[in-house]
């Protein structure tokens, strides 16, 4: 990709909101509890409605299936769900060769995928979700307190992760977080969203 | 022939629908007062059916035949409707549920009694009414039950629906598990009762025949033929009812939409 552009997106209370992301950008958003960052990163992947445009190069929101947009513009929830009874069931691609690399990376044994869900922690819950979604190979990764369950060592293998991610597939992401050392550390640039209007914040 | 029961004779059993009724009060079982309706609604509805029935089968008019199957398929949707956890929005669940018993019940009666039975006239109302009545009373059960897993299941699991959305399934693939289990919700009442029909129960028709004299495997061929007909019926209400409800579930752009097909709660507003 080259650059992840959002025009007059408004949705709920929220907007009209513009702004550019670049290959290998990451932008941090932060704002209160409730002030719509969810609510963003919902509509930027096309799970709400919403109005405006957003555009993945040449590729326009509203004309591509749904699906193949949320595969190329993924989004990591907060609490990421699992339905089927061992890890290994939720990785659809099973001849990923690099799985066992970044298993590796983000601090898990390889038997961790025949873990059953239900003795997974949150936080290995997090940073697995973040393998599974990967797996599409996503242009655009929104990533919602995606550390906020984790050590500080997890969080610090995690923010390296995601920027060696980035790097090599030429994407570009938007990290929310409450944490304001974490943005200043992964972002280039940082937003902050106040009464439905996105803001620079220097 | 028949022995007739007198009214003390159906008193008694009156008696122990009471006694249940007190036991479960007495117990904070809440079932009671649905109890005592539904009782209720069996012995005025029955004998006013038994009364049409007697003027029904003294005329044999088709238009009169019609109108009373479309009075029993709009009750019967009414009923699904009102059997539901979870409120439809009115007109649209209103035809869901009559559009899946139209399918699953007229239509398989309909074909049965031109093509297998083949009465003269084909819409003789011994054959006719009865038949539909038997259709629509199972059907009814299995999409009601097969419905309200499906929307309770997707009420409750919509963290893991976004979850598979938000990894790039069609709005299909994310809820193809959910139908299956409905699926399987609406056929078990059916299935069970062809699995133990003649070694466990001997099913009410059948036993209804007998008891009016017929002989036992005349009886049963006709029990049969009504198994089967309720068992294709019911899978195709069901399957019907279910593929009508999850294109429903999800807007043009596959996204999760409660607002489409539910009524809203003031305090659930905000989720659908």
């Amino acid at each position: 990709m080259q650059v992840f552009n959002i025009k007059n997106l408004t949705f709920h209370k929220c907007g009209p909101i513009n702004f550019q992301i670049k290959a290998n950008e990451i932008i941090g958003l932060s704002g209160a509890s409730g002030s719509g960052k969810t609510l963003l990163l919902r509509a930027l992947t096309d799970l709400d409605k919403h109005q405006g445009n957003v555009q993945l190069d040449e590729m326009i929101q509203q004309n591509t299936a749904a699906h193949l947009w949320r595969k190329k513009v993924a989004m990591l929830p907060a609490d990421t769900s699992w339905w089927f009874d061992t890890v290994d069931e939720h990785f659809t691609d099973h001849d990923d060769t690099n799985l066992l690399a970044e298993l590796d990376a983000l601090g898990f044994p390889e038997q961790c995928m025949q873990w059953s869900i239900a003795r997974l922690s949150s936080g290995e819950k997090q940073r697995l979700g973040l393998l599974r979604l990967i797996q599409n190979k996503p242009q655009v990764l929104l990533l919602d307190e995606p550390t906020a369950n984790l050590d500080k060592n997890n969080t610090h293998l995690f923010e390296k992760f995601v920027k060696h991610y980035l790097a090599e597939n030429n994407a570009c992401a938007i990290w929310v977080s409450h944490d304001a050392d974490q943005l200043q550390r992964v972002c280039h640039r940082q937003y902050i969203i106040e009464k439905g209007k996105l803001e620079n914040v220097d | 022939m028949l022995i007739e029961l007198s009214i003390v004779d159906l008193s008694l059993a009156a008696f122990l629908v009471l006694m249940l009724g007190t036991l479960s009060a007495l117990m904070k079982l809440g079932i009671s007062r649905q109890l005592y309706i539904a009782a209720a609604r069996t012995t005025v509805q029955l004998l006013l059916i038994g009364l049409v029935l007697k003027a029904l089968f003294a005329s044999t008019s088709l238009a009169f035949i019609l109108l009373i199957s479309a009075v029993m398929i709009c009750v019967a949707g009414w009923e699904i409707l009102s059997r539901q956890q979870r409120k439809l929005k009115g007109w649209w669940g209103f035809g869901v549920s009559t559009g899946s018993l139209f399918v699953s019940s007229f239509l398989i009666t309909l074909l049965c009694l031109i093509v297998v039975i083949q009465a003269d006239p084909w819409y003789s109302p011994q054959y006719a009414i009865p038949l539909l009545g038997m259709l629509l009373g199972n059907t009814m059960t299995g999409i009601a039950l097969g419905m309200d897993r499906l929307i309770q299941t997707a009420w409750q699991q919509r963290p893991v629906i976004e979850q598979r959305l938000m990894l790039g399934q069609t709005a299909d693939e994310a809820i193809v598990d959910l139908r299956r289990e409905a699926m399987r919700a609406g056929m078990i009442p059916i299935i069970n009762s062809m699995a133990a029909a003649g070694l466990v129960s001997l099913p009410g028709m059948m036993t209804g025949q007998i008891l009016a004299g017929s002989a036992p495997v005349e009886a049963v061929k006709y029990q049969i033929l009504i198994m089967f007909m309720i068992s294709s019926g019911t899978g195709l209400g069901v399957i019907s009812v279910l593929w009508l409800i999850s294109k429903r579930l999800f807007d043009d752009r596959e996204r999760l939409c409660f607002k489409q097909l539910l009524k809203e709660k003031a305090n659930e507003r905000k989720y659908i």
